[in-house]
């Protein structure tokens, strides 16, 4: 471009004087405008793109074109669905799983934030804790979890204590971020009004600190549900991981997909419920 | 007039990488009870400080602030101390931010709020009483954390820069609106600000800081009787004040600046 440009601009130079008009007039350009779609139009888009993938799988799968055996098909995996849940146990699986998941989800969650509220008290045990911390943080915690389960038994116990490590160094982390982000003319404000260090923490830490913690919550959801189902993989009695372990390993495959369908479902209905507790969490304290 | 404040052989220095940085050279200042005494001085001689320290909020590195004769140095909850920023609280409605203060006094909620009420009303708040800070313009911010410093009650208040961000417009309405508060309060104000045509037009005494260190050059007082019209700025009087005063903020710049 430089380089084309070179003799032109040579040109130009005798023509410095010359008034601003002789130049190439600038195209008017205008702000990009794009028309949002009404959602019901979203929706039935939405809708067909499913349908599509549905009827697609199963066409080919009919066809050959994709191997039956080890992807299943559409048609096959509802009536598993409807067998799961008519004949089997499915509900004792699905609630085990959803209690281990809320449980460490709540236990982690509370730790974590608690323990990093805590290092607002003194910087000293800040200091002396964070690179334990960080360590903890690095180290793939899931690789502790046949140990946690040689520990904790078999039991719903294990995969609470598997959500929990996998939450809470999230939880303590952020919120600490969040206790190391206070303006400290803020704390200098409730000092020069006479507060106490408790008041100071209940009035200005706790409540600056609460859109931090809510940043957490999407997050450890996730996190609580892949303790959870990785600690049922490796040994469990009841949950859907199990579910998916064993139908896995005796080429059900049709019922892998009913678990995983399952499971996406508890998920977005945990996903719901944070996403409703942060906004009473965002309300109580006007973020 | 009886003494306020009085800070004797203040002086304070921070101890900072490259050595000790002398904010402070020790220096005295004493605040008569229920005047308006302005601090005007260039960035960064130690106004702040200075407030940090009568606030108890910094422990001077040598001499003793006296509020009412008695040793205040280093006690927090004696003076309302308006910082640089206003602080309001995004989570409190300008009702609970305002009676912040009462609420850690430990007065119960319902009476703070009640005392709290009629006086953000009357001093140009009404219809904001129950708004959350974030929807407030400048000005109402400012004034909100001006009732929550006078509500906190103390004879003494420090009023750091509170209108240093402020449009011109906005700021001589706050000034007009800050004297009726005085004039209603009748309290002990120190106030801070850059702009001498504000400390001179609001203050009874001025004191003029140099920097590096820190230290009071002159202190003037403004015999311009009240209430003062606008128009007061004009006056010859005023004029030769602000002269002097200026004249002391130039002389004073560092020789890096003069050169
Ligand atoms: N904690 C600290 N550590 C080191 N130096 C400090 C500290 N606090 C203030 N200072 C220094 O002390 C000097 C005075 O600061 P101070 O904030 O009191 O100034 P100021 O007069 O309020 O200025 P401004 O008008 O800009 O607010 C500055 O040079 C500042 O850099
Ligand atoms: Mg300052």
């Amino acid at each position: 471009m430089a380089i084309q440009d070179a003799p032109r601009s040579t040109e130009l130079t005798g023509l410095a004087m010359a008034p601003a008009k002789a130049a190439t007039p600038k195209p008017a350009r205008r702000l990009p405008v794009q028309k949002d779609w009404p959602s019901w139009a979203i929706i039935a888009v939405q809708v067909l793109i499913l349908v599509g993938i549905i009827a697609g799988w199963e066409a080919a799968a009919r066809a050959g074109m994709v191997d039956a055996f080890f992807w299943s098909q559409p048609s096959a995996i509802w009536k598993t669905l409807i067998i799961f849940f008519t004949e089997g146990d499915a509900w004792v699986d699905i609630g085990f799983t959803f209690r281990s998941t809320i449980l460490g989800f709540i236990f982690g969650t509370t730790a974590g934030s608690l323990i990093g509220l805590s290092f607002w008290w003194s910087r000293n045990y800040a200091a002396v804790a964070q690179p334990y911390i960080i360590c903890f943080e690095s180290m793939p915690k899931l690789a502790l979890a046949p140990l946690i389960i040689l520990v904790f038994g078999l039991g719903l116990t294990s995969k609470v204590v598997i959500a929990f490590a996998l939450t809470v160094v999230v939880s303590t982390l952020t919120t600490f971020a969040g206790v190391k982000a206070l303006d400290p003319d803020g704390e200098k404000l409730f000092y020069s009004l006479g507060a106490s260090r408790w008041q100071v923490f209940r009035k200005l830490v706790m409540p600056s600190c609460v859109p931090w913690i809510i940043s957490v919550l999407r997050v450890n959801i996730g996190l609580a549900l892949t303790g959870a189902i990785v600690g049922e993989f490796i040994s469990s009695q009841h949950g859907l991981g199990r579910t998916i372990f064993y139908a896995g390993s005796t080429y059900e495959i049709s019922l892998v997909w009913v678990a995983v369908f399952v499971l996406s479902t508890l998920a977005v209905i945990m996903y719901a419920v944070v996403s409703w507790l942060e906004n009473v969490l965002r309300k109580g304290t006007r973020q | 007039m009886p003494v306020k404040v009085q800070l004797d052989r203040i002086g304070m220095a921070f101890a900072t990488p490259g050595g000790t940085f002398r904010a402070v050279a020790p220096l005295d200042l004493a605040i008569e009870t229920g005047r308006f005494v302005s601090l005007v001085g260039p960035s960064g001689c130690g106004k702040s400080t200075l407030f940090n320290v009568i606030a108890g909020l910094l422990q001077p590195t040598e001499g003793r602030v006296l509020i009412d004769d008695e040793d205040a140095t280093g006690t927090i909850g004696r003076v309302g101390y308006m910082l640089q920023k206003d602080l309001l609280l995004p989570w409190r409605t300008v009702l609970d931010n305002v009676i912040l203060g009462m609420e850690i006094q430990g007065k119960p909620l319902k009476q703070a709020r009640e005392r709290a009420l009629p006086l953000l009303r009357k001093y140009g708040l009404a219809g904001f009483e129950h708004l959350y800070p974030n929807s407030l313009s400048g000005g109402m911010r400012q004034r909100a954390a001006l009732l929550r410093t006078l509500l906190f009650d103390t004879d003494v208040i420090l009023l750091d820069e509170p209108f240093g961000a402020l449009d011109a417009q906005t700021k001589s309405q706050m000034q007009e609106w800050l004297m009726q508060l005085w004039s209603d309060f009748r309290k002990t104000v120190v106030f801070v600000t850059h702009d001498v045509d504000e400390a001179i037009y609001l203050s009874d005494e001025i004191h003029v800081m140099g920097t590096r260190p820190g230290r009071i050059l002159e202190t003037i007082q403004i015999p311009i009787a009240r209430p003062r019209p606008r128009a007061v700025t004009l006056s010859p009087d005023f004029t030769a004040i602000k002269e002097r005063c200026l004249q002391l903020l130039t002389a004073d710049r560092p020789a890096l600046e003069a050169a």
